[in-house]
């Protein structure tokens, strides 16, 4: 009996891969001892017990090395190599496969004419995610071991990993099954992350994603996110840096939503969905661990917001009578994309008297016109309009630019109302500037961004403001969800 | 059984952290002598700890499974646990 890594199958010949703990196997036993006889270079790889089956040379898979490496998804396996390459293989038993493969007739006279095989144990799901680990090529980040005293999760914080909640330890089974939901190479570089600029692997988002407690399949929505936030436009070291309390804010389109159960109903902005709460966290955890940006050091933010452990959301596209926001910016309704913007903490807009879409569009204006400070102009938005207030719109037929188009007619500042000094109040507009008797627009052009989610019942829609809008501040960023 | 993780870090940093500030007296603090395990190691330590107790410290004593390698991860949390402040002797 010997260890045996894959490079030492036989170039040329037959290879069986078998179990004990498989009924097919054991009955096959007397067939591999017959095939033995005509073919003495037959390999006989057993995965579990060496003394089984009881032929002289049985390999023992003790890593199950060779399994893994050959694919093996059921015990028996047969398979046939020539120059080294597989050339046939036929799994479970079948005495017709098993003689056409090995040139043999007569094979296991006394047994039924087929029977299915077992699971390899090298797909065993207690197994597979190690196996992958150990044999895929291997992480390439630097390992950590702790003590075993030590609590590993305490030793998380200790680290600094932590944005103050627990982490999932990212150990190199738990990375190598979240790489598996991306089919990207686990050296790809995402991005570049502010503020350090550091280059940001597909791995090193992975173990990031892990921590945060995403599942594999949300992985292309962290990478696409990361990728959002992490160039000129949105400009994230300007984001950390600055003592206005904003942060990435992350909102989903596409059938992905559906497929991650994100949610885009009932309390879609709070707490309870897996995908919602650990995507926005593991881009803003790779911010921190990656990039560096960590409250008190580059994050210089006076009051930051809750959202910052990352507010990440869905939109309701299918309750909704209006495109979505990422039809709105250029991309098809079957395109999964994730938009980056910078926000604050959402605010309500309570209206529950409205019935018109008259009175509710102005009505909602005026929320919007407090938007940071009522005098301060120039900044983006976000309105999250939740469905029993969007039911005014659809029901008056209004399409989105309609609406937009009435909603900015209530948007407008009389410049001498908002006249540094007027009403004893210092903050405004600096006098002087030429603007008196003018009005001024609240949001710049393409600064309102509408989006359709809440629950079924409530007549409270959302704003979230932005922070500096444009070239000088952050502009929202759209990226494709690639998988 | 230890765990093992995946650094999520840009790796810039050295995995081994810090060492804390070295003390301005031993009085009262908790001294660890770490034998490494080579011969006569121990009476050099002997002497050590008879020194530090002179000077009010208290004295743990930590043996490495063998010198030719690091001190394992727990024995390092172990000491860092216990004590202030640790001497590590080498002898032959």
């Amino acid at each position: 009996m010997a260890e045996h890594s894959f490079a030492d199958l036989p170039a040329d010949g037959l290879v069986a891969v078998v179990k004990r703990d498989c009924a097919t196997c054991e009955m096959v036993e007397p067939v591999l001892a017959q095939l033995r006889e005509t073919n003495p270079d037959l390999m006989i790889v057993t995965q579990d017990d060496p003394s089984f089956p009881a032929i002289d040379g049985v390999v023992h898979d003790a890593d199950l090395a060779v399994s893994w490496h050959a694919d093996i998804e059921t015990v028996p396996t047969l398979m046939k190599r020539s120059a080294g390459e597989e050339v046939e293989r036929t799994v479970g038993w079948s005495r017709d496969q098993w003689e056409a493969l090995t040139g043999t007739s007569g094979l296991g006279p006394e047994l039924p004419d087929q029977r299915p095989g077992c699971g390899s144990m090298s797909v065993d799901p207690d197994r597979i995610d190690a196996l992958n680990a150990k044999f895929s090529g291997g992480a390439s980040s630097r390992r950590v071991e702790f003590a075993e005293l030590e609590d590993e999760f305490e030793a998380m914080f200790e680290r600094g990993w932590s944005d103050g909640l627990p982490l999932v330890p990212p150990t190199p089974e738990r990375v190598a099954r979240m790489l598996s939901g991306t089919s990207r190479d686990p050296s790809d570089v995402v991005a570049i992350v502010p503020p350090n600029l550091i280059e940001a692997s597909v791995e090193k988002v992975a173990i990031n994603a892990v921590m945060a407690g995403c599942k594999p399949e949300y992985l292309p929505v962290v990478l696409a996110g990361l990728e959002a936030v992490c160039n000129d436009d949105f400009n994230m070291h300007g984001v950390l840096a600055t003592t206005m309390g904003v942060g990435p804010i992350l909102i989903v389109n596409g059938p992905i939503r559906r497929e991650l159960e994100m949610n885009s109903g009932m309390n879609v902005l709070g707490q309870g969905n897996r995908a919602n709460a650990t995507i926005g966290r593991a881009v803003q955890l790779c911010v921190r661990n990656l990039g560096g940006g960590r409250p008190g050091e580059i994050d210089r933010s006076t009051h930051g917001q809750p959202g910052k452990l990352g507010l990440c959301f869905a939109e309701d596209e299918e309750g909704s009578p209006w495109t979505s926001l990422a039809e709105d910016r250029g991309f098809t309704a079957d395109t999964n994309t994730v938009t980056a913007f910078c926000g604050e903490a959402p605010r309500i807009v309570f209206d529950q008297m409205s019935r018109t879409a008259e009175s509710l569009t102005a009505s909602i204006a005026q929320v919007m016109l407090g938007n940071v400070h009522p005098r301060i102009s120039g900044m983006d938005t976000v309105l999250v309009l939740c469905p029993e207030h969007m039911a005014r719109f659809s029901d008056a037929g209004w399409d989105k630019a309609r609406f937009e188009t009435e909603l900015r007619s209530h948007l407008n500042l009389d410049v001498d109302s908002i006249l540094r000094g007027v009403d004893g109040i210092g903050e405004g507009i600096p006098a002087g500037l030429g603007l008196e008797g003018l009005q001024l627009p609240k949001f710049p052009e393409g600064g309102i961004l509408p989006v359709h989610a809440g629950g079924p019942a409530g007549l409270f829609s959302s704003v979230i403001g932005g922070w500096v809008s444009g070239p000088m501040g952050s502009v929202p960023v759209t990226k494709e969800i690639v998988r | 059984m230890s765990v093992t993780v995946l650094d999520p870090t840009d790796e810039t940093t050295p995995q081994v952290r810090e060492r804390t500030a070295r003390p301005e007296s031993l009085a009262g603090l908790t001294v660890g002598l770490l034998d490494i395990s080579k011969p006569r190691g121990n009476v050099f330590l002997d002497r050590v700890e008879h020194k530090l107790s002179e000077l009010d410290a208290t004295v743990v004593r930590f043996t490495k499974p063998t010198f030719s390698k690091p001190a394992p991860a727990d024995l390092r949390h172990e000491i860092s646990s216990q004590c202030d402040a640790v001497i590590e002797a080498l002898a032959d």
